[in-house]
């Protein structure tokens, strides 16, 4: 289990701006009626996304009003899940991958280069505030490993220096292009394709 | 070597294009009006004849599991919800289905949904997905446009709805009930078995839970036939699989296999070889980081199907196979995995809370060589407290990589731990750490 707690700054109001309350109730419909509690964790995301990477207490209680259930059971939802921030992480929140598979193929340098550019420790913003890193356990791309998550983007494939170059971008504000950053294409074997290779050709 | 018209995933890595149309030129959608013409009985029965497993880790037979759901509707609706909770480290194949071949799942989903009479299926990515489910919901609405689902959905007469359900990083969502209680908006924690999902399931309705792959493959099987199907591979560990090969490998990729291909082949032709030779090998972890790892000498002969892993003591899983070798400290790995456990214990049995971070302060400890002597049977006891102790099966899912390591390496860990318990030392100290020997010793 993992430890998780509300931020102490927080913010007296919250609601759903107008696009935010349309996708809310879109999304509600999508379950059987009476069961609108099955919202809860989209809500949330769609908070987070709102308030700039985070969710503060009073976005939780506007969801459980928003729902017809208790604020408590959105509460245990919200720590539950590691993907809700409760507190502010940026408006570029890096999460590397250190799990096995990657921590092999050298995810720590990945780690260093991050205690380089945005912070020394993990959800520490950076300077300018918009940016903070933390360590994250397997993201689900180990054949292109090491890797991290910015966002809601991959960067695959990486090495110190490339993952520099990706913070150094973010830090100045740009978009770096998310995919593998040795040029593969998806989780073909680089180089080494025995299969399917019709299809590549044609 | 399969052969190329035997891969079902043609598009595994995006040669042709995700959309409608490229997968229709695939086969998919072709003729899935007269596969449902043929009727429920006969699509269960032709998936039994595959004897097709499930693909997400357990391997429970497919067409068996289909069979658990009522035959007639009730008053409570039936349910088909797809396990897209892909998080077993090692494991990224359903990453490659949602994003490649978002049309061989949905078809699946219309089949399977029809063939246990669900009108609403609930697919639930992994919050991290998110760009990956993005594409899928494309997907969906590509089919709707084209009136493949919705009402009389590929004009098989059957109602559809799918809808995607985001997790929001919690592994233990992948377990089949603690996914259900995440649908239903509540924190991921896995219920009791029984009742089963297959009876009391999603809103406490009958429910069939399969994994992205497993349905994925159904429309190819029930085209080309569970003969085909069960021709690939071996007796009860039939057809093809998706193969993850990661770690210290030259050439790391996802690849479609026959079931019961040597591991060999796997790291040697797919993956290019073990970075520094076959020599360097040290270990394989066989199927996610759940199942015990396999060291160098037996993965001479290793075949990749559910039973022989089994009797390795291992298991396919999920067939993430991660590739370690020589270069690495085999504890500290072990340890960053006990690591991952420790952070994704739901926390809601005490023997997987406690003891997953125990299991993880200890290997730190071995890795320094910082623990003593007896330690080392210490650990092996607290694997065996919580497995077979827990609600769901993550509590053997956290102790078996910890036991594949003491049953392998362990003259490595005696090798760097070798200094006596405190208590030999005769000091006086209070709270004595290993105070079970203080006592066994009385």
């Amino acid at each position: 289990m993992s430890l998780r707690r509300p931020a102490k700054n927080q913010p007296e109001n919250f609601e759903f701006n107008p696009s935010s309350l349309e996708a809310a109730k879109s999304i509600v419909a999508k379950y059987p009626e009476g069961k609108q509690q099955s919202a809860v964790m989209a809500l949330l995301y769609i908070a987070q996304k709102q308030n700039d990477n985070w969710i503060p207490l009073a976005a939780m209680k506007y969801i459980a009003k928003f729902l017809d259930m208790p604020y408590i059971k959105v509460y245990e939802v919200a720590t539950f899940y590691s993907m809700y921030n409760l507190s502010p992480v940026g408006k570029y929140f890096v999460q590397v991958c250190t799990t096995t598979p990657c921590m092999i193929r050298g995810a720590n340098k990945l780690v260093e280069a991050c205690k380089e550019k945005i912070s020394e420790d993990e959800s520490v913003l950076s300077n300018d505030k918009s940016c903070s890193w933390m360590e994250v356990e397997c993201l689900g791309a180990c054949v292109n490993a090491p890797m991290m998550q910015i966002n809601d983007d991959y960067y695959e494939d990486l090495d110190k220096e490339k993952t520099l170059k990706i913070l150094d971008k973010i830090l100045n504000g740009d978009k770096p292009t998310p995919g593998s950053y040795r040029g593969r294409i998806n989780n073909e074997p680089e180089n080494n394709r025995k299969t399917l290779m019709d299809l590549k050709n044609a | 070597m399969l052969k190329d018209q035997d891969r079902i995933f043609q598009n595994l890595y995006n040669d042709l294009g995700p959309d409608l149309t490229s997968s229709q030129k695939r086969g998919d959608w072709v003729n899935t009006k007269e596969i449902t013409d043929k009727g429920r009985d006969w699509i269960i029965n032709e998936i039994k004849d595959s004897q097709l497993r499930g693909r997400g880790g357990a391997g429970f037979p497919t067409g068996l599991k289909w069979s658990f759901a009522p035959k007639e509707v009730g008053s409570r609706p039936h349910y088909l919800v797809i396990n897209g909770d892909e998080s077993e480290p090692g494991t990224c194949k359903d990453r490659d289905i949602l994003r490649f071949e978002p049309h061989k799942l949905i078809e699946g989903c219309l089949i399977a949904s029809y063939a246990i009479q669900a009108h609403v299926c609930y697919i639930y990515i992994r919050g991290e997905y998110f760009v990956d489910g993005q594409k899928l919901q494309a997907a969906i609405d590509e089919a709707y446009e084209k009136k493949l689902l919705g009402k009389n959905a590929a004009g098989t007469g059957w109602d559809l709805d799918i809808y995607i359900h985001y997790g929001a990083g919690a592994y233990i969502c992948g377990e089949e009930t603690a996914l259900l209680e995440s649908i239903e908006g509540k924190k991921g924690q896995p219920r009791l078995k029984p009742p089963f999902p297959a009876l009391i399931g999603l809103y406490g309705c009958p429910t069939i839970i399969n994994n992205v792959e497993t349905i994925a493959v159904v429309p190819t099987i029930l085209r080309r036939g569970g003969k085909w199907f069960a021709s690939l591979g071996r007796e009860k560990n039939t057809g093809t699989k998706i193969f993850c090969i990661s770690g210290n490998v030259n050439n790391p990729c996802n690849v479609e296999e026959e079931m019961n291909i040597p591991l060999k082949e796997l790291i040697e032709v797919h993956a290019g070889g073990v970075i520094g030779g076959w020599d360097n090998l040290q270990a394989v972890i066989p199927g996610g980081s759940s199942m015990p790892l396999i060291p160098k000498d037996k993965c001479e002969t290793l075949k990749m199907d559910f039973d022989s892993l089994v009797a390795e003591k291992s298991g396919l899983g999920t067939a993430g196979v991660v590739v370690i070798n020589k270069d690495q400290d085999i504890i500290q790995c072990m340890a960053r995995i006990a690591r991952f456990y420790k952070h994704e214990s739901c926390g809601q049995c005490t023997p997987c809370r406690e003891g997953s971070g125990w299991m993880w302060r200890m290997l730190e400890r071995m890795a320094k060589g910082e623990a003593s002597k007896d330690e080392i049977d210490m650990l092996g006891d607290v694997t065996k407290q919580i497995e077979g102790h827990t609600i769901c099966a993550f509590g053997e899912g956290s102790s078996w990589p910890v036991q594949g390591l003491l049953r392998h390496f362990k003259d490595e860990i005696k090798k760097r731990n070798k200094f006596d318990p405190i208590i030999k030392e005769k000091k006086n100290i209070p709270y004595l750490v290993d105070q079970h020997l203080l006592d066994k010793n009385a």
